[in-house]
């Protein structure tokens, strides 16, 4: 299975952030999404990084990008898992079908029964503008997201001069 | 288009560092002082320092995440205006060896235990004479591809192996051996 790739529209998806809200990928055109799938609530590497998305919310802010997280976890998983780890991103349960979303993005491992530790930038069009797949025991920084957004961010005003 | 995983900001002399400045090795660490699994990577740090003497110098820099750890900022900012009166290793020390009865009461004892001027330290900290350092630290760290704590950098290059003390030993020592043939 291949990751998605820059240049092309990013699937729309509609999936439970809560027990009673859903949240759809095009409610939120107009600005950035960074999408960023992971295995599992609770493991330690996963945790790592949505806690550090979490403390990056100030940096995703300048370029008014929404962060969102995906696993295949259910939504009571995800609102302990929150509770506990203090993350104002939203976790979206891509739980029934398992791993629907995932396998559109091209980033679900069958084999696991988890989706791989990936990140997709989209920009405000809706086209993904950078993919990254990670090692799985390896945990991505911020690194590469937020040069995607300063250039999603350069092109736009490139389009507006 | 890969990410970076080398270290942006090159180690110099606006850094914390303990271990020669010509040593082989330089190991940074971005930590917090409230991450549990930074005060486990504490010792761990000693030991290295211990077996690799001269080998190694070691820089840490700050990289507080506030939205899990409360008192992660104050434990920083302490750290930081210790370092105002020339003693950030003793109360980076003393964070961590204390990591589980950190809370901001506490923070001026530890400061009169080293033996800082309490009035100055106080002051440095409310007229955020140490916050520069902690952004820019946070910012280099962000670039770096920081992606948890602790996060380390061994010569340059992050290091994504596990922070036990074998596992960094075995891959200070290779860096070592890589030097070593570069050299001849």
């Amino acid at each position: 299975m291949k990751a998605l790739e820059p240049g092309v529209l990013a699937p729309d998806f509609t999936l439970s952030s809560t027990p009673d809200q859903k949240v759809s990928l095009s409610d939120f055109r107009g600005q950035p999404v960074v999408l960023v799938f992971y295995p599992a609530d609770w493991s330690p590497v996963c945790s790592d990084q949505l806690s550090l998305y979490n403390e990056l919310k100030p940096e995703f802010s300048e370029f008014k990008a929404q962060v969102i997280g995906i696993s295949v976890d259910g939504v009571w998983c995800h609102l302990a898992f929150s509770k506990d780890r203090k993350l104002q991103i939203p976790l979206l349960a891509d739980f029934e079908p398992k791993g629907a979303v995932a396998r559109k993005y091209g980033v679900y491992r069958g084999k696991d029964g988890e989706s791989e530790r990936a990140l997709f930038v989209i920009d405000a069009e809706g086209i993904i503008r950078w993919s990254y797949v990670s090692p799985v025991g390896i945990n991505p920084g911020a690194d590469g997201i937020l040069k995607a957004l300063e250039s999603i961010s350069r092109s736009e005003e490139r389009d507006n001069a | 288009m890969e990410e970076s995983t080398k270290l942006t900001q090159p180690v110099s002399a606006r850094d914390h560092a303990e271990g020669p400045s010509d040593a082989p090795l330089t190991l940074v660490e971005y930590g917090d002082y409230q991450c549990p699994y930074c005060g486990a990577a504490y010792p761990v740090v000693k030991r290295l320092q211990k077996k690799l003497g001269k080998k190694l110098r070691f820089v840490f820099r700050n990289f507080p995440v506030t939205q899990s750890h409360p008192y992660a900022l104050i434990a920083a900012e302490a750290a930081e205006a210790a370092a105002l009166q020339g003693k950030f290793w003793e109360m980076h020390d003393l964070l961590y060896e204390n990591q589980t009865r950190l809370e901001p009461d506490i923070i001026p004892s530890w400061a009169k235990r080293i033996g800082l001027d309490l009035e100055k330290f106080g002051t440095d900290i409310k007229q955020g004479a140490v916050e520069q350092q902690i952004k820019e630290d946070r910012q280099s760290g962000i670039r770096s591809g920081v992606n948890g704590t602790p996060t380390f950098y061994i010569n340059g290059t992050r290091y994504d192996g596990s922070p036990d003390y074998d596992s960094l030993l075995e891959a200070l020592e290779s860096e070592l051996v890589e030097q070593r043939t570069v050299l001849t």
